[in-house]
């Protein structure tokens, strides 16, 4: 039990620190900038508390706001994703997940690149909604999140593949 | 109660997101208006100190062209000081007299550029009598001014964010508008309210106004690029390319108005 809460924990500050220092100075073609903190989200362990993981979520979120000045467009953004985690979990991984035995390491690859698919464009489009804030300037959330969009499901394959365990 | 526990604990998930979410629209609408992004900025020791860690391997990498700026900048000093017409030997009576603009150096630890609402780190702050307010230049031209401070660092307004709107004017009539940024581009910079009769065209210099009492007169801005008229037909929407590159931006200044105090009471007064 020690072990999973200080891997987390880590997870938690690397990921923070990739995000602010390297992956908020990409600038891709101007504005492009992969959002992988997100991951820490989308493969929090299942079985565990709903309520610390929403809360975790938030607080990620919240830091990344804090290091980017950008108010409380993340922690929004991520604790929106969390919430509606389970709707994406049975939509992506159907049966299995109402069996609770979803594993992220041993899935076939196409239902978990749905799976990120989605959760990684709802959070960027509640996120880019709200740091441009206009409805006037609606075309420009859409273009954010498509080319954001896929950098940051591009990046998360990449390290979930890498990353992944295999037994 | 007994009910009302009940619900509380079949929907805790959903309060607890519900709650979140709330407090997390709370500080986004914050950060929106002017001035209030009190409780989550970067200018506290946590995200300060690493940032200033990072910076400081960091800007090695562009120590050559940030030495060339400023190298192009003491030439332009030394230039006016030794062309000046004044005699610099004569005795100053009082050297501080007449001193209303304070400048105080800092370097930019974090920079941001391609957001609709960008904020810089600077490592100047309350210890360096730094206080919100203050207007923040760079060799080249405008920068921004500052919005929270602490004890050793202080955030940025950068002129490329929409709160952002700073009073200029046209060096060559002295008409006034004022300076917004629509989002799209880091260069291109747009003004606003110039009258339909002020003589604009494209290749005239813009510089600030001195009316704000945040900023000095002169300081420049950049050139008009691009004109037209608004929907009403009588102001210009003017895009202005900027001197400064605000993609490269290392040392700055800071300015302070001693005199903004006062200023600033006798307008209160005189609105009352």
């Amino acid at each position: 039990m020690n072990s999973i809460i200080t891997a987390h924990s880590i997870r938690f500050v690397l990921l923070v620190l990739f995000q602010v220092i390297l992956f908020n100075h990409i600038n891709f073609l101007g504005y492009i900038n992969p959002y992988i903190y997100i991951i820490f989200i989308i493969f929090f362990p299942i079985k565990n508390n709903r309520l610390l993981f929403i809360f975790l979520s938030f607080l990620i979120g919240l830091t990344v706001d804090m290091f980017s000045d950008s108010g409380g467009i993340h922690a929004a953004a991520s604790v929106f994703i969390a919430y509606t985690r389970p709707v994406f979990l049975k939509f992506a991984f159907g049966t299995m997940y109402e069996h609770n035995n979803v594993k992220f390491n041993n899935n076939d690859f196409g239902a978990k690149l749905v799976y990120i698919a989605l959760l990684t464009v709802l959070h960027h489009i509640i996120l880019f909604s709200l740091e441009i804030f206009s409805i006037s300037r609606i075309l420009m959330v859409f273009q954010k999140t498509l080319f954001s969009g896929i950098f940051t499901i591009l990046m998360i394959t990449l390290v979930s593949i890498i990353f992944s365990r295999k037994h | 109660m007994q009910q009302i526990i009940n619900f509380i604990i079949r929907n805790k998930n959903f309060l607890l997101f519900v709650l979140l979410f709330g407090i997390a629209l709370i500080f986004t609408i914050q950060s929106h208006s002017y001035h209030k992004s009190k409780f989550v900025n970067s200018a506290n020791f946590l995200s300060g100190g690493v940032y200033n860690s990072v910076n400081n391997v960091s800007s090695y990498f562009n120590l050559k062209t940030q030495n060339e700026l400023l190298a192009a900048e003491n030439k332009r000093l030394n230039e006016l000081l030794f062309n000046t017409k004044i005699d610099t030997n004569a005795i100053v009576l009082d050297s501080t007299s007449g001193l209303n603009y304070k400048y105080t150096t800092a370097n930019v630890i974090r920079n941001s550029y391609n957001l609709s609402d960008n904020f810089l780190l600077i490592n100047k702050g309350i210890n360096d009598s730094i206080h919100q307010d203050f207007g923040v230049i760079s060799s080249l031209g405008l920068v921004g001014i500052i919005d929270n401070v602490s004890n050793n660092y202080a955030t940025v307004i950068s002129i490329l964010n929409s709160k952002s709107s700073i009073s200029v004017k046209l060096k060559k009539s002295g008409h006034i508008g004022s300076l917004t940024w629509n989002g799209n581009s880091p260069n291109i910079i747009q003004l606003t309210d110039v009258e339909k009769i002020a003589p604009v065209s494209e290749g005239d210099t813009i510089v600030t106004s001195g009316q704000s009492s945040i900023f000095p007169k002169n300081i420049p801005v950049g050139t008009v690029i691009n004109l037209k008229l608004d929907a009403t037909e009588n102001f210009y929407e003017i895009d202005v390319k900027l001197f400064n590159d605000m993609t490269n931006l290392e040392h700055v200044y800071i300015i302070e108005n001693t005199e903004k105090q006062e200023i600033e009471i006798l307008l209160e007064n005189t609105n009352e």
